[in-house]
Order: structure tokens, then C-alpha cells, then sequence
């Protein structure tokens, strides 16, 4: 079993002192080494923003891809090397803005991978704009008036379009991320953790203990994953008022709905499945055409 | 001529002062490094009721570009900022909005492209859009790319034109670095740039007309793209001739391409962009030392200036071309390969060598830009012409 320090390469951080990426860093690295996955047995791909940095400090055969474009990336090495663990680490902007269409496509094609998303609430690596899930009326760089639209919710929009392992994690819980990674990897069909990262620099709204006083475990709380409408529900819990309180507003953190039964795309195209389109359609004969045009 | 108060500021700074006093209507913009401040500063002109313009913080530059294509054919002012990959990402945008006849204003912090990963300055971003119909003018200083800014809005706005316009500064070393600039006061741009009377208008809701419709089909598909030729060729004169009138108003001249030293220069560069200040300052200590070395420095990439750039290197021996992109596969970078269709038609054919230099940021040191000339006072003197693009400085 590689040790969790084995999965780190000699290159230090460039993360700023504090940032959440840490924590979701050495959760990955020890969800990895429990799940004593040696190197040529995973695979991870990252978009472009802080959290693909990480490209540089975990050791792996990884992929750093265009911003936004980690999901067709590692959907295109879930299919041709259905024996990797592949993983994607995507930002919120990455993944949630400039990506949000491969993100709905991957929910939906339940292609097998396990997709991280560093969600800080802003755009770290260009310093400090709005992202799609930054808070309405959060005054940032780009948005000196305050953010127009309401954020994006990924959870309720991957569960609306099906998908079958749906978590949400939060970076300064690390024993609890690292189980829902464990999980994730384990889970056969697209599986999303969308993980609260605060970014120190740039977010001074949602930060480390903002969250710590509103988070609160699902399993404590006796939610079953296995009930949809129920997450559907817990999804929709809205937190980003600018000025709820904890007792207002509590925030769940866990498995929200995991479903091991759904077939993955993978099994469909390479024909592991029974799927439909498999069946030869007859073709045509077109002789006569060809013929009257001598 | 109107008084100028003089400021010690970066590119981007100025560039978004230039946006301000635009006045333009609307402006969506999406971040990338190094263009990013330009927008961020603009918002806060916004935010603070300095310009009254609708600024639309857009998920991708593909929305930035397509939300500048709508809100230009409802007939507004609109101008906005990208680099690199947003460039890129904006690729069936800038078609729409040269074929639409659209005269959008955009700068371009000019950035490497993927892969591998880059963020620092060079040309293959912008050179990549050459032949997207866009009229294309290159800054080498942040006055150069103040100044070009709002010459931009004339020129798109022309009626002889209604063309987008795409004005280059390199990344960093213009975005970023603290440069002295002169700014125009507010009034005096204004009436430099004047009103835009946008024609057929989406929102002139007397005279209903139908944007973007098929053209395929026996329809009038290639005499559109001959028009949009002919606007582009017209843009010339245009560009020309609103940069003299902006020299009046501010002491400072634009032509297509700028020359120095070059009256009896034997040996010269051809060359776009910061760079150009390098080149200057090394031309002038071989003056000092007895070469007769020259400078071009081409302004506006397109339309290009092929009869200008003929003229300029007339009388001289070796022509050095430097290009801060590849065409790959081509001759050489895309300068070189205009420079060498310039000088087809001339009388007299100096040797022209290509170097490609600067790549993803890599340092162009003064040592570097004299063993260019050195090279041509070699080949001036007799030595063969050597077979390019030399990757000038590469490890
Ligand atoms: C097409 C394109 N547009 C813009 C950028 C510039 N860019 C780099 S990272 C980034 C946002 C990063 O935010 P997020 O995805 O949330 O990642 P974080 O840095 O917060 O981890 C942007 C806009 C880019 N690289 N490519
Ligand atoms: S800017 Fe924010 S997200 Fe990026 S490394 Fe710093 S703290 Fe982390
Ligand atoms: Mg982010």
C-alpha cells in the first residue's frame, strides 16, 4: 500500500498559506493510499484555475487540461482505460461556468469517474472574480455592484439530471472528505463531491469558520442516500443568504444520494450492456439509384 | 491642441481610462491573465456611475464575444477585452461579428497559447485571429495602446468601414508595466470619438430587419465576403486618416507603420509590438558605432500596409523580420511571410531573413537583438542569407 506521503511529488505548493486546496489535497492522498491504489491504477485531470495547480504536487499520471475542459478529457480515459480509477479536480469556475455543459453531459451519460470540484466561491487563480457560485449581492472584483445572479447548484442540478453518487465535502473536515472520496472512487458511474473550499485570499465571506459553524454532517442527521426526492430537497437548501445566520442557516455535508444499480456508459458502449442501438440496422440497397445515373 | 495630464500607469490602466471615455453601451468581458484588470477597472468606473454602460460579467469568453455580437447588431456602442485562450474560445464569434459588419472595439492583452501552459507574452493568440476580418492595430506602449484604443472607435464606426476593430498590447510587459502616458481629457475624446449612429439596427424598431440569415444556396453568400474585402481594403485610408487626425489633437503621429533611422539604413528589422523599443535603442547605439541601422515597426496588421512597408526598406541591403508567433509549416512567422509578399512587386529585393523570438515570454535581451544586426551587416557584406526562422535566443 503506498504511503499517503508517496503521493506527493518533490514540488512545493504554491498555494497560499491556509487555502482549502490543502486539505482536499492530503484527503485525496490518503483516500488513495487506503484504497491502496499504486500509481498506474488511477489517473487524475485537472481544469485550469488554483485547484489545477495541484497537477504539479500529486503524484500520478495526470492531464492538465484546458479551463473548463476537464470532464470530456477524462470521460475520453474512462472509456479507453475502463481499468483506471480516473478523476477529475475542476474549480467552480472551471467546472460550474466555461465547463458547465460538459458537466450536465457527464451527470447525465453516468460515464465512470469521480468528479471533485473545488468549490471556493470565486475565481482564485485570477484573483478574486465572481465564479457561478458566489454568493447574489457578493461585491468582488468583477462585480464592484454586487453579484446580479443567484448561484449555481450543483448538487440539485446533477441530481435533476440523474446522476447516481451525489456528496458534497467540506476541505476542513479531512477524515470526513477522505471517506467520501473513498466512496466516490468506489462508486461505479459519474460521482460528483462538490467540495466547500475556501479560497483566504479572495473569499472573506465563506471562509473556514463560516463554514465550521454552519456544516453538519448528513449521516448524523439520519438522511438515507438512498432517497432522491430527499436530496433533491436537501439541495435546495439555501445557505447563501449573505446574512443568515448558523441557526438559519445550516449547511449539510455527506452523501446526499447514491444509487449502485445504474448502468454506466461505459458499460453501454462497450457492449457490456444490452443496449439498443447495438442492433445492425439493414442497409439499404440502392442499386436501382446508381444504375439510372449510369 | 488640448492640454494632457500625465500619468505613470500600466496598459491596462489606461486602456480602461480609454474604454471610459468611449462611452460605450455595453461591455461583456470574462477574466484571463493578463488582460483581466482592464475589465475589473472598467466595472469600477461602473459601479462608481463614471460611464453609464451595461457591463455584463459573462461565464466564458464565447458568451463575452456572442453577447458583443447581440448587443452590437441592437445597435449599441460595445467594447471589451480578452487574451490567449479567451481569444481562441471567441473563434466563431469574430467571424460573426466582422461578417455581421458589427464595429465592436476589443484589446487583446497578447498572450501565448496551450500547450504547454503559458501565460506570458507573444503573438500567437492575436496572430491566430489574422484571418478572422478583424482590423488589427499594435500597440508598443501603453500610449501607443491608449492612444490606438480610442482611435479604434472612429475607425470601426466609419460608415465606410463597419468592421470590428482589435487593439493589441503584449502581455505584461505593456499590460503591466508602469509606463509615463499622456491622457486626453474626457470632452476632447468624446468629440473625437463622437456618437455611434449604428446602421440597421435591431432595436430601430421602424425599420424591422432580420440579422444573420442563411446565405447558402445560390444565395448571396460570396458577394457578402467580397463586400466585407472591399470594407477591409477601404479600412486603410480610414485608419490613415483618423490617425491624423488624431495627431492633431495630440501631438503624437500614427501612421500604418512607424520608421526610424531609416532614410540611408542598410540594415534593418521589421517588427510588431514592445519589441520595437528594444530594437530602437540597440539601432541607436550601432548608429553611434557606424552601422546604418533602421527600424520599422508595423502598427496596423491588417489591413497590412504592404505598399508603406515596400517603400520603407527601398534602399536597403538585409531586412531582419521578428516574429513573436510561428506559422507552422509556413516560411516563417506570419510577419515575415507579409513582409516577403510586400517586397515581391519592389525594384529592388533586399535578403530578408526570418527570426522567431520571444515565445511564451522568453526574454528578449538587447544582446539578442544585436546579433540580429549583426547577422544582416554579414549578410550585407556578402554572407549567405541564413534559412529561417531562427528561434532567436532559444536554449
Ligand atoms: C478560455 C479561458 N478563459 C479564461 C481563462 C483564465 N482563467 C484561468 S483560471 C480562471 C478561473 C479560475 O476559477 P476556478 O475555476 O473557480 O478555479 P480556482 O482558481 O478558484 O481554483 C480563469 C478565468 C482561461 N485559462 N481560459
Ligand atoms: S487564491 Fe485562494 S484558492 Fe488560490 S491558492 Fe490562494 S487561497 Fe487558495
Ligand atoms: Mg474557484
Amino acid at each position: 500500500m503506498p504511503e499517503v506521503k508517496e503521493y506527493t511529488t518533490p514540488h512545493k505548493p504554491t498555494w497560499c498559506p491556509g487555502c482549502g486546496n490543502f486539505g482536499m489535497w492530503e484527503a485525496l492522498k490518503r483516500a488513495l493510499s487506503q484504497l491502496d491504489l499504486d500509481f498506474n491504477e488511477f489517473s487524475v485531470v485537472w481544469g485550469i484555475g488554483c485547484h489545477g495547480n495541484g497537477a504539479d504536487f500529486l503524484r500520478t499520471q495526470g492531464f492538465h487540461a484546458l479551463h473548463g475542459r476537464s470532464l470530456p478529457v477524462a470521460s475520453a480515459l474512462s472509456l479507453t482505460r475502463p481499468d483506471l480509477k480516473v478523476i477529475v479536480e475542476m474549480g467552480d469556475g472551471d467546472g460550474y461556468g466555461l465547463g458547465m455543459g460538459h458537466f450536465i453531459h457527464s451527470v447525465r451519460r453516468n460515464i465512470d469517474m469521480t468528479c471533485i470540484a473545488h468549490n471556493n466561491q470565486i475565481y482564485g487563480l485570477t484573483t478574486g472574480q465572481a465564479s457561478p457560485t458566489t454568493e447574489h449581492l457578493m461585491r468582488t472584483v468583477s462585480t464592484p455592484g454586487g453579484v446580479l445572479e443567484e448561484p449555481v447548484n450543483p448538487l440539485g442540478l446533477a441530481l435533476a439530471q440523474g446522476a447516481t453518487f451525489v456528496a458534497r465535502g467540506f476541505a476542513g473536515d479531512i477524515p470526513h472528505l477522505t471517506e467520501l472520496y473513498k466512496q466516490a472512487i468506489g462508486h461505479e458511474g459519474f460521482a460528483l463531491i462538490d467540495v466547500f473550499q475556501p479560497c483566504v485570499t479572495w473569499n472573506k465571506l465563506n471562509t473556514f469558520s463560516w463554514f465550521r459553524e454552519r456544516v453538519y454532517n448528513l449521516e448524523d442527521e439520519g438522511h438515507d442516500p438512498s432517497d432522491r426526492r430527499a436530496a433533491f430537497e436537501l439541495s435546495l437548501t439555501t445557505f447563501h443568504e449573505m446574512t443568515c445566520t448558523p441557526d438559519e442557516c445550516r449547511v449539510p455535508i455527506g452523501v446526499f444520494y447514491r444509487d449502485d444499480e445504474v448502468p454506466t456508459y461505459n458499460e453501454d458502449a462497450t457492449g457490456a450492456g444490452d443496449p439498443g442501438y447495438h442492433k445492425a440496422t439493414k442497409p439499404r440497397d440502392i442499386s436501382d439509384l446508381i444504375a439510372a445515373f449510369g | 491642441m488640448p492640454e494632457q495630464k500625465t500619468v505613470a500607469t500600466t496598459g491596462n490602466s489606461v486602456v480602461a481610462e480609454a474604454f471610459r471615455q468611449c462611452a460605450p453601451d455595453v461591455v461583456p468581458a470574462y477574466p484571463i491573465t493578463p488582460q483581466t484588470t482592464i475589465v475589473e477597472e472598467f466595472a469600477k468606473f461602473v459601479a462608481q456611475g463614471r460611464v453609464h454602460a451595461e457591463y455584463v460579467p459573462v461565464e466564458s469568453e464565447h458568451s463575452a464575444m456572442s453577447a458583443c455580437v447581440g448587443a452590437s447588431a441592437a445597435g449599441a456602442r460595445v467594447m471589451t477585452a480578452t487574451s490567449s485562450q479567451g481569444l481562441a474560445l471567441m473563434w466563431e464569434e469574430l467571424h460573426i461579428a466582422s461578417g455581421m459588419r458589427l464595429p465592436i472595439v476589443m484589446a487583446n492583452a497578447n498572450r501565448a497559447l496551450s500547450a504547454p501552459i503559458n501565460i506570458h507574452c507573444d503573438h500567437s493568440d492575436v496572430m491566430g485571429a489574422r484571418d478572422t476580418g478583424w482590423v488589427m492595430l499594435f500597440a508598443e506602449t501603453a500610449q501607443e495602446a491608449y492612444d490606438n484604443t480610442i482611435m479604434s472607435i472612429p475607425i470601426a464606426e466609419d460608415p465606410e468601414v463597419l468592421l470590428p476593430v482589435m487593439t493589441c498590447l503584449d502581455g505584461f510587459i505593456t499590460t503591466h508595466s508602469i509606463d509615463r502616458v499622456q491622457l486626453m481629457d474626457d470632452e476632447s475624446v468624446s468629440a473625437f470619438v463622437g456618437e455611434y449612429k449604428p446602421v440597421n439596427a435591431l432595436l430601430d424598431l421602424d425599420n424591422p430587419v432580420s440579422h444573420g440569415s442563411f446565405a447558402g444556396l445560390g444565395g448571396p453568400y460570396f458577394e457578402f465576403k467580397r463586400s466585407q474585402r472591399e470594407a477591409i481594403d477601404r479600412s486603410k485610408a480610414v485608419v490613415e486618416r483618423v490617425g491624423a487626425a488624431f495627431s492633431e489633437l495630440s501631438g503624437r503621429p500614427f501612421g500604418l507603420i512607424e520608421t526610424d533611422m531609416m532614410d540611408d539604413a542598410e540594415v534593418a528589422v521589421v517588427v510588431i509590438g514592445s519589441t520595437a523599443g528594444n530594437v530602437r535603442h540597440v539601432a541607436k547605439q550601432l548608429r553611434a558605432e557606424g552601422v546604418k541601422a533602421g527600424l520599422v515597426k508595423v502598427r496596423c496588421f491588417r489591413p497590412f500596409p504592404y505598399a508603406e512597408l515596400a517603400a520603407a526598406l527601398a534602399g536597403v541591403k538585409a531586412v531582419a523580420v521578428l516574429d513573436r508567433a510561428e506559422s507552422f509549416g509556413a516560411e516563417g512567422g506570419p510577419l515575415y511571410l507579409e513582409t516577403r509578399s510586400a517586397l515581391y512587386d519592389a525594384e529592388h529585393r533586399p535578403a530578408v531573413v526570418n527570426y522567431v523570438y520571444g515565445l511564451g515570454g522568453s526574454d528578449v535581451k538587447l544582446e539578442l537583438i544585436r546579433s540580429v544586426f549583426t547577422d544582416l551587416s554579414d549578410i550585407a557584406t556578402g554572407t549567405p542569407a541564413l534559412h529561417g526562422p531562427v528561434y532567436l535566443g532559444a536554449r
